[in-house]
């Protein structure tokens, strides 16, 4: 909400404070004070011109122009790059010598072959808020010229343009808020003055009018029109305007209000109507009188009728939208778009003025269903002041009357609206939300500074003004109250403590595979989780992923079932970089599955147990994965089989591995890593396929793991059982035993074990030998043992014997002989 | 040297042989010189040790005497050589020290450093300190129904602020199923789960259909908080807010509460904290860190609106609470100076690498 100074000190005539304070008390009431635009201190030297001719310049890259420029005085010759002006517009003309802001002096210059001596400029170029890519179009061709525009009067004086505009963002629940009326009842708070609210409802609004037949159908006096209301408004005013003069221009004063306010005029009716939204909130439509037949009807629209907006769109209409039509069909998307055939024109003399309020539900899906977010839309969703429209509608035929020499016919007035509820308020409720007292007498003058109806002592009945449909309870009147006495003089006090439990164990241990893997070499990163189908097919994932509906791109429309095609694309981007050797990983959530449709249930109370089972059965698994990726000096597929064992250990979960096979990895060269016999994870190097497919460093290596499984399996483990720490002697002894060449070391390994017995303290491969000593199809897995009695020197009996035994059961599972 | 007065045979030139014995010693330059003559000196063969063997060969009266001559001898010779010995390994120790001495700086930096992401160092970091107050840290699926994300936390269908939040949606089309765009589904999980009293803070990761750019990305990172027990107050959100200020920012920062607006809190509120680095004193600005504005933007916050805590099942008459969340990355970006958000989720190593194990 753009927010010129002056308008809102037209409102509010005791205001006097500097800019500053007024953001200030903005920012303190709940209106963040975007941005703060001084116009027109910086401009000189631009002056009013009319547009003579515009021949267009080809062959260059983009569209120029070449046109004449009268300024009064003389004729300029100027070459523009803007294509939104037309011969006879009148516009902002920067003469030779022009200063703009940002100290940009204006001189002639040779551009595209012609001399341009001077600049037509854009509202942005004159520090005007605004469309910053066209022109700045004073006026209509078709107006006449308006005192204050004559031709080569200074536009700065012409406008009044120099003043203050603040950019005000407007929250939610403060639909009254986009407009000067609400913004001046805040700061009329904030500064202790006294507010003429414009908005309220005066003996003059019923003079001319009608009220409400009580029914759906208002039925003015004489001669007003005819309205029904079928669905989807409380409160429908049309007043009857005519005899307007269609060459009358809207004065200047009222241009530069919606200049400065960020809209464009265009013709006396439409200005009309968009100043009195600015001022007051309510958006209202004007309809060429001539072109509407038969009674204004507010209704759906039923499947097969079609409307052109305004803006020329052919739109077909469904049941979903809420329509204005007359005898010849639907006229206008209500609160949204008009229609063009009842649109005013240059030469419109009879008007029809809308002032409604729609169901904010029916507006804000209409809006989005044809893509025609609105001024009038965007005030129609939060909410605009049901009181309002008989105000505005005479607001807007006054000036009509006053500007364009117009007479005002009779206004109909349907109103259903629904009085709401008074809320009942414990006058110490205020001061327990917000954990300090306040003042009975504090409280009930903040609840009628926002324009409350407050009656008795303890507790109030409060009854919120029209203009504010968000106030429903107690803790929206405590807000006020809390609010408007300053947030900045609510005590800081520390909520007692609870006894907390401290990280949970799945926390801590999370946490440690994390440092565990940074520790083990590998660098962190966090990739999004957004993958294409393609890399998946690549990596041969047959997982099913869940898909977006609207995807960021097409090329990544699925939710990651695995971390590799992130991790990859990070390690692809750190090669592409110029970095050789690269070892990341990544914790985070994958997403196994689709998801399936759950039916909300309603926020009354709680959701039934049935209910939020079926929420959660409605949602794909997702747990928590690890993965990790190497690349150039140092990965090697052996490195990732040990980074994922090494992750196990630092968890307390011993891990085993296997020969594994899965689409993403060398079928020779996969490890499955298990626990207790079910799969975890896999680890390896990558198939050259997925290498080939994906651009990657040949020899690249993974691996990945369900880290929610191995926190659990930690979990489960319970507390360490802590090992007797034995203070004799160890025996070591060294076995080299031969075995088939498939044989896997892993069974070696733990038939050793086996055998040994309780006396084997520890046990590591430390050469593997092929070659002519072991024969062909056969290879030598050297083996260390170290051997510990925890009460007793070992003998040498003992130890060969645990020796023998061990070699035995080796010889038993895989056939493996001593090598001689 | 002095000559003995006496000696016990004049014609026995005892002191010669112990004055060449002295000299040989002092002569040796080299350990392996003095090693090698260690024999002639005090070795069996020696002229000492002969003589000592000699001396049972002398009448009784003199052997007393010589025996004393010779074992002088014999001790200021072997004195003499284990001092030279001393001297001589310490000049050999060191220098093989020396020998040995390395460039050290010539290293191969064969160990792969790794390194952990600001983002969940930042997360530990925020989660320690409610931790610390005594609280718990809480999860929730990332892959979430619309009734969590939005429908609970008072944000019906058709409410302006679904829109604006840009949400992904998951196919089926009109299942319902989105990527939560908050952390705030949490709040609800957890109250749904645990009821009240409750003090729980939940990290993640949220989305929203935003492209990325240098300022916005999809993904980023938030901290919710939920403090849900009899007597809560708006004061002891400032509180808490207050609290955790300091210990992430720094001690002594003031923070401030601006109004807003948040559909499931009531009254709801912006949290601004001083900025760590120039604390709003012109003298410390221009400042990179606020842009002079003298604050940084802290989240967004509120006492839980009791339509939400009648959605979870919670007494909104026996109980209320207060809720915040905030960006996790803008923390991050804030404290460290970053200046393009892609970095964060880029995946480039030198960047995660600057952070170490942990910040």
């Amino acid at each position: 909400m753009r927010v010129p100074v002056s308008w809102l000190r037209s409102l509010l005539p005791g205001l006097t404070a500097p800019v500053q304070d007024l953001s200030a008390a903005l920012i303190r009431a709940g209106f963040e004070v975007e941005g703060v635009h001084r116009v027109g201190e910086d401009v000189s030297g631009v002056v009013v011109g009319r547009v003579l001719d515009v021949e267009e310049l080809t062959g260059f890259k983009k569209p120029i122009r070449f046109c004449h420029v009268d300024v009064g005085a003389r004729v300029h010759e100027v070459v523009c790059g803007a294509q939104n002006f037309a011969v006879g517009d009148l516009v902002p003309f920067a003469v030779p010598g022009a200063v703009l802001p940002g100290d940009f002096r204006i001189a002639a210059r040779q551009t595209y072959g012609h001399t341009s001596d001077g600049m037509i400029c854009s509202a942005a170029e004159l520090g005007l808020p605004g469309d910053p890519s066209g022109i700045l179009v004073l006026a209509d061709r078709d107006l006449g010229l308006d005192a204050g525009l004559e031709l080569g009067r200074d536009v700065v004086a012409a406008l009044g343009l120099r003043d203050i505009v603040l950019d005000v963002a407007v929250g939610y629940d403060r639909g009254y808020c986009l407009s000067m009326r609400g913004l001046a009842r805040e700061v009329a708070t904030a500064f202790g003055l006294t507010y003429d609210d414009p908005g309220l409802v005066t003996d003059q609004h019923a003079l001319g009018g009608s009220a409400s037949d009580g029914g759906c159908e208002g039925q003015p006096g004489q001669r007003g029109h005819r309205v029904r209301v079928e669905d989807g408004c409380d409160r429908f005013v049309l007043a009857t305007v005519t005899g307007l003069d269609p060459s009358a221009p809207s004065p200047t004063w009222l241009q530069r209000r919606l200049v400065l306010a960020g809209m464009r005029p265009i013709s006396l009716a439409v200005d009309v109507t968009n100043h009195v939204m600015l001022e007051l909130g309510q958006p209202l439509h004007a309809y060429d009188a001539a072109t509407v037949t038969g009674p204004i009807v507010v209704r759906r629209a039923t499947t097969g009728e079609r409307l052109t907006t305004l803006d020329g769109t052919d739109r077909a209409l469904t049941v979903a939208d809420l329509v204005i039509a007359d005898d010849s069909g639907p006229i206008g998307l209500a609160g949204v778009m008009g229609g063009l055939a009842t649109e005013i024109t240059a030469g419109t003399r009879d008007v029809l003025v809308e002032a409604a309020r729609f169901d904010p539900v029916l507006i804000a899906r209409g809006a989005r269903r044809h893509r025609l977010p609105s001024e009038a839309s965007k005030r129609f969703e939060r909410g605009v002041d049901p009181g309002l429209a008989p105000v505005a509608a005479h607001a807007a035929a006054d000036l009509l009357v006053r500007l364009g020499g117009a007479v005002v016919g009779p206004v109909t007035d349907v109103d259903r609206r629904v009085e709401a509820p008074s809320i009942t308020l414990s006058v110490g409720f205020s001061g327990r939300v917000a954990g300090r007292a306040y003042a009975p007498e504090v409280v009930i003058a903040r609840l009628q500074d926002v324009g409350c109806d407050v009656n008795g002592t303890d507790p109030l009945q409060v009854r919120p003004p029209s203009w504010r449909p968000d106030l429903t309870g107690t803790s929206e009147l405590a807000e006020e109250v809390i609010r408007l006495e300053g947030y900045e003089t609510l005590p800081v006090v520390l909520p007692p403590a609870p006894a907390g439990r401290g990280l949970s164990a799945e926390r801590r241990l999370r946490r440690t595979a994390s440092r565990a893997l940074a520790a083990a070499g590998l660098v962190e990163v966090t990739t999004p989780p957004f993958v294409g189908a393609q890399v998946l097919q690549a990596i041969g994932g047959g997982t099913t992923a869940p898909a977006l509906v609207n995807p960021l791109s097409a090329e990544e429309s699925l939710m990651r079932p695995s971390l590799l095609p992130g991790l990859l694309k990070a390690l692809d981007r750190n090669v592409r970089r110029g970095l050789a050797d690269v070892a990341v990983f990544e914790t985070g959530h994958v997403f196994l599955g689709a998801g399936s449709t759950a039916s909300s249930p309603g926020v009354v109370g709680a959701p039934t147990d049935a209910e939020r089972a079926a929420l959660d059965a409605a949602l794909p698994d997702q747990p928590s994965y690890a993965g990790l990726v190497l690349c150039g000096a140092g990965a090697s597929w052996d490195r990732a089989v040990e980074t994922v064992l090494l992750l196990g250990r630092a968890l307390g979960v011993m891990l085993e591995v296997r020969a594994g096979a899965a689409g993403a990895f060398h079928p020779g060269r996969c490890a499955q890593v298990l626990h207790h016999g079910t799969s975890v994870g896999l680890a390896g190097e990558l198939h050259p396929r997925v290498v080939t497919a994906l651009g990657l460093p040949a020899r690249t290596c993974a691996a990945e793991v369900d880290l929610d499984a191995l926190v659990a399996a930690a979990v489960a483990g319970g507390e360490v059982k802590a090992p007797r720490v034995s203070s004799y002697p160890p025996a070591t002894v060294d076995v080299a035993l031969v075995v088939d060449m498939p044989t896997p070391a892993a069974l070696v390994e733990a038939a050793l074990r086996n055998g040994a017995g309780e006396l084997l303290e520890e046990l590591h491969l430390f050469d593997v030998y092929t070659g002519p000593q072991v024969g062909e199809g056969r290879r030598s897995l050297a083996y260390a043992l170290r051997l510990r009695a925890p009460d007793r020197t070992l003998t040498d009996v003992e130890v060969l014997g645990a020796r023998d035994a061990a070699v035995a059961e080796a010889g038993a599972r895989t056939g493996a002989v001593l090598r001689s | 040297m002095t000559v003995p007065a006496a000696s016990p045979h004049p014609d026995d030139p005892l002191d010669a042989v112990r004055d060449a014995a002295l000299a040989t010693v002092a002569e040796a330059v080299t350990l392996e010189i003095l090693l090698r003559d260690r024999a002639g000196l005090l070795g069996d063969k020696s002229p000492l040790l002969l003589a000592r063997r000699a001396l049972g060969q002398l009448p009784a009266a003199e052997r007393k005497e010589a025996g004393q001559r010779v074992n002088a001898a014999l001790t200021e010779v072997s004195s003499a050589y284990e001092q030279k010995k001393d001297v001589l390994e310490t000049e050999r120790d060191a220098r093989v020290l020396v020998e040995e001495a390395v460039d050290v700086t010539v290293l191969r930096q064969s160990l792969p450093h790794g390194a952990r992401h600001p983002l969940t160092t930042v997360i530990e970091r925020a989660a320690d300190v409610f931790v610390a107050m005594g609280w718990e840290v809480a999860e929730g699926p990332e892959l979430e129904h619309a009734w969590f994300n939005f429908d609970a936390l008072n944000i019906p269908a058709h409410h302006p602020a679904r829109e604006e939040q840009d949400t992904l949606w998951i196919e089926p089309e009109g299942s319902g199923l989105l990527l939560r765009t908050q952390t705030s589904p949490v709040q609800i999980r957890t109250l749904l789960e645990r009821g009240a009293p409750c003090y729980v803070v939940a990290p993640g990761r949220v989305f929203r259909n935003d492209s990325l750019d240098a300022t916005h990305s999809p993904v980023f990172a938030q901290l919710e908080g939920l403090c849900v027990d009899e007597g809560i107050t708006m004061a002891h959100l400032r509180g808490t807010l207050q609290a955790f200020s300091s210990a992430m920012y720094g001690e002594g920062l003031a923070t401030r509460l601006r109004p807003s607006y948040f559909p499931f809190t009531e009254p709801s509120a912006e949290l601004d904290v001083q900025c760590f680095r120039c604390r709003g004193s012109v003298e410390l600005q221009p400042c990179r860190v606020c842009s002079d504005e003298g604050w940084i933007e802290g989240g967004g916050c509120g006492m839980v609106n009791p339509a939400v805590l009648r959605a979870c099942g919670v007494d909104p008459d026996r109980y209320s609470g207060f809720a915040f969340g905030m960006g996790l990355d803008r923390a991050v970006m804030v404290r460290h100076e970053v200046a393009d958000i892609r970095d964060l989720y880029e995946g480039d190593v030198r960047f995660s690498s600057a952070f170490g194990s942990g910040v």
